[in-house]
């Protein structure tokens, strides 16, 4: 103890603290994230979840989305859209959108996740529609990657670009990157298409070829590039950029060195 | 300035001969004083000095080993990018980073110190080169007599025919180069204005090659989709130059919303429309599909379609819509194409507009 507090005004000592505090909290947050996420896989909804999320629903949705689900000037109508769309829109924090936009962006989550079930439970007693998705079809290690790639490069790459980072729309919209989303969301937002992303129910790609892409993005998720530094993975821009910036200024460096009188 | 008209180079003044010494209008300034480097009058520093560029050479020598130590010392076991084991990726990401720094420093060490080592240690008084005089008239009348001896010892006179299949052997070498471009497209431009589609080919889902339902196609859908005579086509047969020209885009849209002219009413089944997935400006493949504003935006130039107004272009630097693939319903409930194209799909080329000519007169 007394070496420590010897050593407490090092230089390093503010840089050291710094360093434990942003590894505990981060260590902290991820096991908060992980236990969230553990939680609730109920695909049957009592009906005491109906009425409870039909209460949340009145409070927190029915501004824009009309006090029947059937939508207004505002907001689309939610019948038949099913708790997987619920899920996918409230659970990564797109909806309730913090305003109207091109694009309803991820946030922090409003809802944690026995209220998002609620909420999914009131949307999908309204009308038929797809449900959230089964953890035999998201389990990666039954996955097979090549497959997924194939459909993935057909399917998606053109708006998520080949390694799954994403890409600009018009106006303002974009395909956002699929980098550290979760297997449940990814599923999700194939079966029902949010914002302006087209749907790939499940006669277009079939819930094992679903399982094959999100095990795709998952082995471009965990494994890191073999070739070193991967610029975002935007191809010729950023490595364009790069080279042209840090690689010229490296070669006017050595430049000026050469030719320096030296002292 | 004088009148140069009649005047020749010697008298002019405007040009300089190389006979023509001319008079020095600026006294030669001269060298700037010599100022001795910290290593030339300090031993310490000359010592310094001397033991960073012996550092640098022991740099490059560690940045050597180390390659051998990752070549040979790493080993990548198992398959590469496993969503589950992770460990295979990140050795190769290990040696081949190991490599290049050991190649780079290999390079870097021998490079940085050599230059160092001049910079510094080695002697730097300065040298004063005078410029070569510029060559006399008698040279240059010389070279003239040497070029006349060999056009006149070479005989090109007395025989002429050396002379003429020389220049026709000059002339047709570059040729065969000529001939090699030809191969870089075909010459028969008819293979781009049919695909493989025709009456009754199915359409199936790429890449799994899966025949599609009606009803399959939900609203809101976009299926990626191909013909099913593709499915049998090898790799040597051509697979790859008929699927580009005959890749579409499946889109369920609500009819009421769409605008369909008179002699497009049966291209659509219930609002299930089919267009060519080719852009019209460079052929990139179109597939960035907007399921609310029902826009088609190419990702190279950002020509954007309206599939409400059979594809019209909105945006960019596309000058054609895209075409649209006719499709009805077989009697199993398959979606199928009622023809082919009826014009030919991607960019312009030299005889489009002939052909798109030729293909309508067929239709008829």
């Amino acid at each position: 103890m007394k070496a420590l507090s010897q050593k407490r005004r090092h230089p390093m000592a503010a840089l050291a603290l710094l360093v434990m505090a942003l590894l505990l909290t981060g260590g902290l947050y991820a096991v908060a994230t992980t236990t969230n996420e553990a939680k609730a896989e109920t695909t049957t909804y009592s009906a005491q979840d109906i009425e409870e999320g039909q209460k949340l629903f009145m409070a927190n949705c029915s501004t824009c989305h009309g006090m029947k689900a059937e939508g207004t000037s505002s907001g689309p109508s939610l019948i038949g859209v099913g708790a997987s769309a619920v899920d996918f829109q409230v659970g990564t924090g797109r909806m309730p959108m913090q305003m109207q936009g091109p694009q309803a962006q991820v946030k922090p989550q409003q809802f944690n996740e026995e209220q998002t079930s609620q909420l999914a439970a009131y949307v999908a007693s309204l009308g038929a529609g797809p449900s959230v998705p089964a953890d035999e079809d998201l389990d990666i290690s039954k996955g097979n990657s090549a497959n997924g790639a194939q459909v993935f490069l057909a399917n998606c790459a053109m708006c998520h670009n080949a390694a799954g980072q994403g890409g600009a729309l018009t106006r303002g919209k974009f395909a956002p990157s699929l980098m550290g989303v979760s297997e449940k969301h990814i599923y999700e937002a194939m079966q029902t298409g949010p914002q302006n992303m087209p749907v790939f129910n499940d006669a277009n790609i079939t819930p094992e070829e679903k399982r094959d892409v999100i095990t795709y993005l998952k082995t471009l998720d965990n494994n890191t590039t073999v070739g070193g530094f991967s610029l975002g993975s935007l191809g010729p821009v950023s490595e364009g950029l790069f080279i042209w910036t840090v690689g010229l200024v490296i070669v006017i460096g050595f430049t000026v060195w050469l030719t320096s009188r030296s002292a | 300035m004088g009148d140069h008209r009649d005047g020749t180079p010697h008298k002019s003044g405007a040009v300089v001969t190389s006979d023509g010494a001319e008079q020095d209008q600026f006294p030669n300034p001269g060298l700037p004083p010599h100022r001795p480097r910290v290593t030339d009058v300090d031993p310490k520093a000359a010592k310094r000095a001397e033991h960073q560029v012996v550092l640098l050479f022991l740099l490059s020598m560690v940045g050597s080993v180390l390659f051998f130590v990752a070549y040979f010392g790493i080993r990548v076991d198992g398959p590469l990018y496993d969503a589950v084991n992770t460990e295979p990726t990140s050795q190769l990401r290990l040696q081949n980073t190991l490599l290049g720094l050991g190649i780079a420093l290999g390079m870097f060490g021998i490079g940085i110190g050599v230059v160092h080592w001049a910079r510094t240690l080695m002697p730097d008084h300065e040298i004063v080169e005078m410029r070569h005089d510029i060559r006399s008239e008698e040279d240059r009348a010389e070279a003239q007599s040497i070029l006349n001896t060999i056009y006149d010892e070479s005989g090109v006179k007395r025989r002429p025919l050396l002379r003429n299949t020389l220049i026709g052997a000059a002339v047709l070498m570059p040729l065969p180069f000529v001939g090699l471009l030809k191969d870089l497209g075909p010459t028969d431009l008819k293979v781009l204005r049919h695909s493989m589609w025709d009456e009754g080919v199915r359409l199936v889902r790429d890449p799994s090659g899966t025949p599609i339902k009606a009803s399959d196609v939900t609203l809101g859908s976009a299926f990626h989709v191909v013909p099913e005579s593709l499915n049998s086509l090898s790799h040597e047969d051509g697979y790859l130059n008929e699927k580009a020209k005959s890749v579409v885009l499946l889109m369920r849209l609500d009819p009421d919303t769409v605008n369909v002219s008179e002699e497009r009413k049966d291209w659509n089944v219930d609002g299930i429309f089919a267009y060519s997935k080719v852009c019209t400006h460079v052929g990139c493949p179109i597939a960035l599909y907007e399921q609310h504003t029902h826009h088609l935006l190419c990702p190279c130039h950002q020509s954007t379609f309206d599939l409400v107004n059979e594809c019209e272009v909105i945006f960019g630097p596309a000058s054609r819509p895209l075409p649209q693939l006719p499709i009805s319903v077989d009697s199993d409930g398959y979606l199928v194409a009622r023809s082919d194209f009826h014009e030919p799909v991607g960019p312009t080329y030299s005889q489009r507009d002939f052909a798109v000519k030729e293909m309508q007169g067929e239709g008829n």
